[in-house]
């Protein structure tokens, strides 16, 4: 039933995210973040979506696009520039795309990338809580999710709509953020320990704390670890926009 | 630092002998005080690289070179044991990685790909790099990504290499390691066997044997509580079709690394002394050892000669590893037996210290027997199992299949169906010497069980009517008859 609204609407359906205060794991220089009241797509967007998006824009299409904006894997998998290939799912998420794609879809539909501190907010969220970080299950579901090949050609909806009411933030695929790079990961994990501490903080306690962070090392070295022209198989994205408030 | 000691064993004779054929010592140790950085490289090549348990021909005379190497991360599915599979995390498909042998002097020219498919960012920490992170700072590499980066290798010996990505742990502990050889200038002295080994802890989710598809447990890593300690990434990767082999008089090299997480190695291999051991893989050369530790993240190279045939068992002597968590690999040897080196048995009996005839106290088996009930076949099998599980397992494995050449199978066993009464006194007594199984000679000691007769009957019955044997319903009077018959 979902699936038909997101195809009845090419605008796609998104929730409205009540801003609030919280500690990010890992990453930030000040140890609380703000964060105001924003709405956000349900989904990541598909192919389909992106389809219809490149179709009107041209510049982006894969044959048109300058090396500068994306690397030589963008839209890997794709028959041609405007058509799938037969393993493809149009209800899949769209990846192989770069950041500056992404931007430029957003722009586009009058919408924003999530900064990493919104996304992380709403990531923080499993089906009845809106931070279950500290639950064993939150944890080990994501930590799952890194061992399970191939996600990326699951529909759309696969995994678990969360507290705010957004599918598919841990499951699915990597998603892009307006500010990917601004955690400085060196590549050397372990001197980031030693440098900063606040890319570590609250990692003292053992147990829960440790799984804790692991899962969201994860996110940040993935993040780490890309330039804003690069596009993988795992990594997609979804759009956010402010919340205009009287 | 640059030394390469090269001291011999006076007794490794053989080794000597050919030594002497293509080195002089004095010679090469003034050599090696060259200033490694200065070495000027002539020539490129690219590395043979080589998935367990070979390793790549020995550099050899060549001089140092530019030398090419292209690696590859898979994330995929693999066999932990027969069964239970994993998702291992790996460089160049096998865990361990890739083996890469260079010589000092050396400018490698490393490109570390992630493939496509792969969810996570990587890198590689080579501990022969001199340079920040051992080039992890430098090859941090996404999905469907490669990075380049140079070094010179400095100083010879044998290192290990991992994955450093966060959270380094789970990178290691899902199989990203593997071995650099740095050889001194003119190579190794020759051997005649080479092969190459790796150990490494792992932890599932479920316990160990649980079949399907594990996940890796990070609290259990946290908590240093391995489900899995093997050779080469898996139970079983160096035994039965698997095992390494030599000849009789050849001389074997192993270069052997220990990729952890977290647990030390006490490699042994039984029934075999090191004639030369390069302690933790550097240049220090201790002789005659039996077991040497092999820290996580270290490595050592240990020769010997192999003196007599058959097949010596390569452990991790912190033992239940070995035979609980498959830590166990083989060496076969082919070739002429020495009776003056080894034997075999002389003289076989079964030795009990207060005298044979002695020392039960009469039980009043009639008593007992009425308290309790009579068991059902099945209920027989069911807590025969249990008893199996707890007393037999370790040798004779789960499926009866045993360890090929050191005990005896008892799944489809003909010299355990032929004689119900026999088989009874073995697990009452024990058994010393050989025995033909299936046509394979077994030479090995089974120690007396202490079971009841009940206990002895259950388990019996059991084995019988498992894994295609007679289902023989073996009872506790049968027992009490062997008991008081011998």
């Amino acid at each position: 039933m979902l699936l038909i609204a997101v195809k009845a609407n090419c605008q796609s359906k998104m929730v409205t995210i009540k801003g609030g205060t919280y500690t990010p794991l890992y990453g930030r220089d000040s140890l609380q973040v703000t964060i105001l009241d924003f709405e956000m797509d349900v989904y990541p967007v598909t192919n389909k979506d992106f389809l219809e998006f490149i179709k009107k824009k041209s510049k982006w299409k894969k044959s048109k696009i300058i090396r500068l904006f994306a690397d030589e894997n963008y839209l890997y998998s794709w028959k041609s520039d405007t058509s799938l290939n037969k393993s493809q799912s149009l209800e899949a998420p769209i990846t192989n795309v770069s950041w500056f794609v992404a931007n430029a879809y957003c722009e586009c539909q009058g919408k924003r990338l999530p900064t990493i501190d919104e996304w992380e907010y709403v990531a923080m969220a499993n089906e009845k809580l809106p931070d279950a970080r500290i639950l064993k299950t939150y944890n080990e579901f994501i930590l799952s999710w890194y061992e399970k090949p191939k996600t990326f050609n699951n529909k759309i909806g696969s995994t678990f709509k969360n507290y705010w009411g957004v599918f598919d933030l841990h499951g699915l695929v990597w998603e892009w953020t307006s500010d990917f790079n601004s955690v400085l990961i060196s590549g050397e994990s372990r001197k980031d320990v030693d440098n900063d501490s606040n890319l570590f903080c609250g990692s003292a306690a053992v147990g829960a704390t440790d799984l804790m962070n692991y899962a969201a090392f994860m996110r940040y070295a993935i993040r780490g670890s890309v330039k804003a022209k690069y596009t993988m198989k795992n990594l997609g994205f979804r759009c956010v926009k402010d919340k205009i408030t009287n | 630092m640059n030394k390469f000691r090269k001291t011999f064993s006076s007794v490794s004779i053989l080794v000597l002998a050919f030594l002497a054929l293509t080195s002089c010592n004095s010679n090469e140790a003034e050599k090696s005080n060259v200033d490694a950085s200065k070495i000027v490289i002539s020539g490129t090549m690219d590395a043979v690289l080589t998935s367990p348990p070979f390793v790549p021909a020995s550099v050899g005379d060549r001089p140092a070179k530019k030398l090419i190497v292209n690696m590859e991360i898979l994330e995929q599915e693999g066999t932990m044991t027969d069964g239970t599979t994993y998702i291992y995390w790996t460089f160049g498909g096998s865990v361990p990685g890739s083996f890469i042998r260079s010589r000092v002097g050396d400018e490698v020219e490393f490109t570390l790909s992630n493939h496509p498919d792969n969810k996570l960012p990587h890198n590689i920490d080579l501990h022969a790099v001199t340079g920040p992170g051992g080039g992890a700072t430098s090859s941090f590499v996404a999905p469907g990504h490669e990075k380049t980066f140079s070094f010179k290798t400095l100083n010879p010996g044998l290192y290990v290499y991992h994955c450093a990505t966060a959270p380094v742990g789970m990178h290691i502990a899902n199989g990203m390691y593997g071995l650099i050889l740095v050889e001194p200038e003119g190579g190794l002295p020759k051997v005649d066997k080479e092969y190459y080994i790796m150990q490494g802890d792992f932890y599932t989710k479920g316990e160990n044997g649980e079949p399907g598809l594990q996940a890796f447990d990070m609290k259990k890593a946290v908590e240093e509580d391995a489900d899995y300690v093997v050779f080469n990434g898996k139970v079983g990767a160096l035994t039965g079709d698997n095992a390494i082999t030599a000849n009789v008089g050849e001389t074997v090299r192993l270069y052997v690394g220990n990729g952890g997480p977290n647990l030390v190695s006490s490699f042994h291999v039984i029934g075999e002394i090191f004639d030369k051991v390069n302690i933790e893989g550097g240049s220090l050369i201790n002789e005659n050892v039996q077991t040497t530790l092999i820290p996580a993240g270290g490595a050592s190279i240990v020769e010997f000669k192999v003196d007599v045939p058959g097949t010596f068992i390569i452990v991790d002597h912190s033992i239940f590893r070995a035979f609980n968590k498959g830590a166990l690999g083989m060496l076969k040897v082919t070739g002429e037996e020495d009776k003056k080196l080894y034997s075999g048995v002389q003289q076989e009996g079964i030795y009990n210290p207060e005298g044979g005839t002695i020392q039960t106290m009469p039980t009043d088996d009639s008593k007992k027997q009425t308290v309790k009930k009579v068991k059902t076949l099945a209920e027989k099998i069911e807590s025969g199992k249990n008893i199996y599980t707890k007393t037999c397992f370790a040798c004779h494995q789960a499926n009866g299949e045993g360890i090929a050449s050191a005990f005896p199978p008892l799944a489809k066993s003909d010299y355990l169906n032929d004689d119900v009464k026999r088989a009874i006194g073995i697990v009452l007594n024990g058994k010393t010497g050989e025995i033909t199984v299936n046509g394979e000679k077994y030479n090995s000691i089974m120690t007396k069980q202490t079971l009841t007769s009940v206990e002895v009957a259950e388990v019996l019955t059991y084995v019988y009517n498992s894994w295609g044997n007679n289902k023989t319903n073996v009872t506790a009077n049968m027992v009490d008859e062997v008991k008081n018959g011998h």
